[in-house]
């Protein structure tokens, strides 16, 4: 692995972003990175755009990826992904894994996905659309585990360099104990292996 | 997580957050009294041992309240360090500015058990959306000794530290995060756990404890001379204040002076630089080890500071520069922003320009995107309430007065009802002030709103003070039975205290009645007919009276109360 990877997740408040964040840094811990992570609270997180930061590696200082820094953007909501252009770009070979799903943004019109796709072609050679929200609600009942399902993907996609028994075990340590099957399961959906 | 910030596995690793971190450094440090009122980004040091206090794994020995406000919790915390207790307070940056009526002479007073006072300021106003506060200006106003911890591990090193200090010294001594501090997780090596068990007793001892003239300036002169010890004894061969990297190289003949989150910012450019420039990181910032600053810049063409909001440290160093080196050039905030947060980019790119080199990211015009207004929960009573306001009155004429909590989301579409919108209390006294000043000729009415947990901080005084001087504003407190926007903490109104007993709920109808409001209604706002027909009937009441609307419906997200 190059000196850091850099993981960038966006969506809207309410779609568990913060825990996701959590698994993603406990996983690096588990296979022996040092990691950083940055989120927020308050405010910033009703209903309102959401970003988190996580950035691992052998010694990480900022926990703030850089502008055009990105290597991933996972974000669970497709037009928040246009925002985290900021942190894409060619020369980093940012990688977008997105949830092709579209949030209503009152008084504004809505951004489809193929308008989307062609505006961050400017910033990545991979941009991944998957229809999460869909899958995850089809198959296992709850739209909430769409975050998780993507984490299956990016690893199926060889998007990160962390291993499924790493992420699965940090799923394991960081969501409550009645919800861990569920939680496994929509990580397996991605038939990683 | 729980389970981790109370682990008994000392060397164990655990990611936590800065604000967890505070509280692991406070439980290693024996800390037995911690009191706070919520607030972003500092709340989980509340919550943290809230959720311990009321878990199986409750600390023994350890008193935890959510106060009723920042300088009730303040003096709480005070009370229990006069009494010999180790003692942590928490709050937001806003939350001192209400505390620091208190805090000023307890600087005077001194501490007795260690105190600390965990502040986290919040730039770029991601939650504190008032005003950008540095709360380091505290240490030249009440001239308490102020530390910067730049990560999670810090957090925890930082506080332990400065509760030996506290008890050394017998003095408050404030940890400072930021945001990106207090919310910044990483790897924490946990030590180990320390139960308090010391038995509080206070000591009579008014020589300490009773701030009067003529002992009071006297008192002064002790803590200026206590400011100077600390700083020659701790602060100027503290670790804390470290220089990494080559100490100073005689081709480059440049240095770089920063703290806190900055510090990991100029690290990172550093790294993507590929530069070996000398960085003095400074734990302390007040008091500043100003022999330190002096030898690292002596030597030094060029001197690059590197802070967050306003230029304070720079001047600190402009004014040492003068003795020691006066032809010194010192680069700071011509390089940087002194409005909103630093990034690593915006460091990257001081460094080069400082370094003159050359450094540029290159990337596409960015898209054009609509921008996400925060919102109520989908199901929030709140909804109900604005609903109705806009079918009952002309929302073109109505003045809305608004304040910290959910409710400050009406300012966002789809309802656009807040017209002035300060800090908590404040959609009262403004309201007052308004009402007792637009011409009748004008026939201006007014609505201020007030969240519960919001009046029970300081929306009481504000409705006594409009009765009492004849004022006729519509009050609707906003009653949600919790402190939401924060993260559903219990407040008076509720039957829970921190320690998770049960207690007496303060019933605000109460209160308002022995304010001397007579015209008071509460209603649940799902009944939008009745709701839609007080607000109307009270809003056109004639007399000049203050009327009052406790709009009673729980948030979503409490059990019902």
């Amino acid at each position: 692995m190059k000196k850091e990877f850099n993981i960038i997740l966006s969506g809207v408040g309410g779609q568990g972003i913060i825990t996701l964040t959590r698994i993603l840094a406990e996983a690096a811990l588990i296979e022996g990175y040092d990691v950083k992570t940055s989120e927020l609270h308050g405010l910033s997180q009703k209903g309102g755009s959401v970003e988190s930061h996580i950035r691992f590696g052998k010694e990480v200082c900022s926990p703030l990826v850089r502008q055009g820094g990105a290597d991933l953007i996972i974000s669970l909501e497709a037009q928040e992904a246009l925002k985290m252009c900021y942190y894409a770009s060619k020369k980093s070979e940012t990688i977008f894994l997105i949830n092709d799903l579209i949030k209503p943004i009152l008084n504004a019109k809505k951004t489809s996905s193929k308008e989307i796709s062609k505006k961050l072609e400017k910033f990545s050679k991979k941009c991944i659309f998957v229809p999460a929200s869909k899958i995850v609600k089809e198959k296992l009942g709850k739209e909430v585990l769409s975050g998780v399902y993507l984490l299956g993907q990016a690893v199926s996609k060889k998007a990160f360099p962390l291993k499924a028994s790493s992420v699965i075990k940090s799923i394991k340590k960081t969501v409550p104990k009645k919800y861990f099957l569920l939680n496994k399961k929509a990580f397996d959906l991605a038939n990683y292996d | 997580m729980i389970k981790e910030i109370i682990s008994n596995k000392t060397g164990e690793k655990a990611i936590l957050l800065g604000n967890e971190g505070i509280v692991r450094g406070a439980i290693e440090a024996g800390v037995q009294f911690v009191s706070t009122y919520p607030g972003t980004p500092a709340s989980e040091i509340g919550d943290t041992f809230f959720k311990i206090q009321n878990s199986k794994s409750k600390i023994k020995n350890l008193y935890f309240e959510f106060s009723i406000n920042e300088k009730v919790a303040m003096e709480a915390g005070a009370g229990a360090s006069f009494s010999g207790l180790r003692t942590l307070v928490g709050m937001k940056n806003f939350g001192l500015n209400v505390a620091s009526d208190f805090l000023m002479p307890l600087l005077y007073s001194g501490v007795k058990g260690g105190m600390v006072i965990a502040i986290a300021d919040d730039p770029n106003c991601w939650s504190s959306a008032q005003s950008e506060e540095n709360t380091r200006g505290f240490g030249s106003l009440a001239h308490i000794p102020i530390i910067e911890p730049s990560t999670p591990q810090e957090c925890k090193d930082f506080t332990k530290l400065a509760f030996e200090l506290s008890e050394k010294f017998k003095i408050p001594i404030m940890v400072r995060e930021t945001t990106r501090v207090a919310l910044q997780s990483g790897i924490v090596n946990l030590g180990k756990i320390v139960n308090g068990n010391r038995k509080g007793k206070f000591i009579k001892d008014p020589h300490q404890f009773s701030t009067m003239p003529p002992r009071v300036l006297e008192m002064k002169k002790e803590l200026l001379e206590k400011i100077e010890k600390i700083r020659k004894d701790i602060s100027e061969k503290s670790p804390i204040n470290k220089v990494y990297g080559k100490e100073f190289s005689a081709s480059s003949k440049m240095g770089i002076i920063t703290s806190s989150v900055s510090f990991l910012y100029v690290m990172e450019a550093l790294k993507e630089l590929n530069l070996n420039i000398p960085v003095l990181k400074l734990g302390f910032f007040n008091p500043l080890p100003e022999g330190k600053i002096k030898s690292f810049i002596k030597p030094l063409k060029k001197v690059l500071v590197v802070e967050e909001l306003e230029p304070y440290l720079e001047k600190e160093i402009m004014r040492l520069a003068k003795d020691i080196n006066p032809k010194l050039q010192i680069f700071g905030k011509n390089l940087l922003p002194e409005v909103g947060e630093l990034r690593p980019e915006y460091v990257i790119k001081a460094v080069s320009k400082f370094k003159n080199i050359k450094y540029q990211i290159f990337q596409p015009k960015l898209p054009v995107f609509s921008k996400r207004f925060p919102q109520f929960c989908p199901g929030c009573p709140y909804w109900l309430i604005f609903r109705a306001i806009e079918k009952a009155v002309d929302v073109k004429k109505v003045i809305f007065g608004g304040e910290i909590g959910c409710y400050m989301l009406a300012f966002c579409p789809p309802f656009h009802l807040q017209d002035y919108l300060f800090c908590m209390g404040s959609s009262i006294g403004v309201g007052h002030g308004i009402k007792k000043s637009v011409s009748p000729n004008n026939k201006q009415k007014l609505i201020s709103f007030v969240g519960d947990s919001s009046f029970f901080h300081s929306g009481i005084p504000a409705m006594i003070n409009a009765v009492h001087n004849k004022s006729n504003p519509l009050i609707i407190v906003m009653d949600n039975s919790t402190t939401a926007m924060t993260g559903h903490q219990p407040h008076p109104g509720t039957d829970k205290t921190g320690m998770g007993e049960e207690t007496r709920k303060i019933k605000i109808e109460e209160i308002i009645r022995a304010c001397g409001v007579e015209k008071i209604k509460t209603i649940d706002p799902i009944n939008q007919k009745e709701f839609i027909k007080t607000v109307k009937t009270f809003l056109n009441n004639k007399n000049d009276k203050v009327s009052v609307i406790i709009a009673k419906r729980p948030c979503l997200f409490i059990n019902k109360v």
